[in-house]
């Protein structure tokens, strides 16, 4: 696993109090790890500060998964 | 009660009375206070006056770019932001077949549109910290309407509807948003009104006189203060009775 996969998972084990192992890359922020679209605007704050990225509304909305974060901020960190 | 201490907030519109009645009420309880507003000397007197705790974030809120520049201004100064004040308003009176587009921009964008921008902005490092008080300053004129301030109206009735829906969604972050609705208060504007206007005026308070700043400031103390963590979406009415809503 890369190490930005790692970091995701913990934001997002942290933020949304999940167990680990629920936090799969298939894994739907809303559907599969309860959060509400609050949590959603958060968590992509929290990437953004992890990451030092900026991470645009539309890009934002586009994110709904694990794998989605991860796949954007591989491309567009660092 | 109603202590403020270490808390940061930013007051917008603190060259005017209420704000800057409301920028030395947060201060007097201890909270660390920016004051935005258009009049730099204002602004460096109320600064003077006050001594420490205090910074100067000059800002035209008509201005995009300088209402988009504030709350990250106000941030860095502070170091950090607990209480926004959205106090900033101005009016363009007009009758209404004859308000021009350019009156009602004006008022909205500075009354309405500027607040939704600085809560948009301050509520984010808010939502970090889990901790936030928003208060609007509205009018009593948002909720009773008076001829010749359509636009005005508009705008304080808009940021009553702006205060609910933004205290219903960062609710669940210890955010709190609410709005208080003056009357007539007492201020430089009020003090040039004839005898006449006067007496036409306090015949509709039932207090029988005008407010007073510190009166409004108290209000903005308490909502922005721990012991009002439970009020939220509210609009508090401080009008002497003159509409009891």
């Amino acid at each position: 696993m890369s190490d930005i996969a790692e970091r995701v998972k913990k934001i997002v084990v942290e933020h949304l109090g999940v167990e680990p192992e629920k936090v799969t890359e298939g894994a739907n922020f809303i559907d599969d790890l309860g959060a509400d679209s609050l949590d959603t605007v958060e968590l992509v704050m929290a990437f953004e500060e992890e990451f030092n990225v900026e991470i645009p509304d539309d890009a934002a909305e586009t994110i709904q998964t694990v794998g989605d974060a991860i796949k954007f901020l591989e491309k567009n960190s660092g | 009660m109603f202590d403020l201490s270490g808390r940061k907030a930013l007051v917008t519109g603190a060259t005017g009375g209420l704000g800057g009645a409301i920028a030395r009420a947060l201060h007097a309880q201890g909270a660390h206070v920016a004051v935005s507003g258009t009049r730099r000397d204002a602004l460096d007197a109320l600064a003077g006056e006050l001594g420490e705790r205090i910074h100067v974030v000059e800002a035209n809120l008509s201005d995009t770019a300088a209402v988009e520049a504030l709350v990250p201004a106000a941030e860095a100064a502070l170091g950090g932001l607990d209480i926004l004040v959205n106090n900033a308003g101005i009016t363009r009176d007009n009758l209404f077949m004859r308000m021009k587009d350019e009156e009602w921009d004006a008022v909205i964008a500075v009354n309405l549109t500027a607040a939704f921008r600085l809560s948009r902005a301050a509520v984010k490092g808010m939502m970090r910290r889990r901790h936030g008080r928003i208060v609007n300053v509205g009018s009593v004129v948002g909720s009773t309407g008076n001829a010749g301030q359509g636009n005005y109206a508009a705008a304080k009735a808009g940021l009553v509807g702006l205060t609910k829906a933004l205290a219903a969604e960062v609710a669940s972050r210890k955010i709190t948003v609410n709005c208080i609705a003056p009357g007539f208060i007492a201020s430089p504007m009020t003090d040039a009104l004839t005898d006449k206007q006067r007496e036409g005026i306090l015949g509709t308070v039932p207090m029988g006189r005008l407010g007073e700043g510190a009166e409004i400031a108290a209000a903005a103390v308490y909502l922005a203060s721990d012991e009002a963590a439970y009020v939220t979406g509210h609009t508090l009415h401080v009008n002497g009775g003159m509409a009891m809503l």
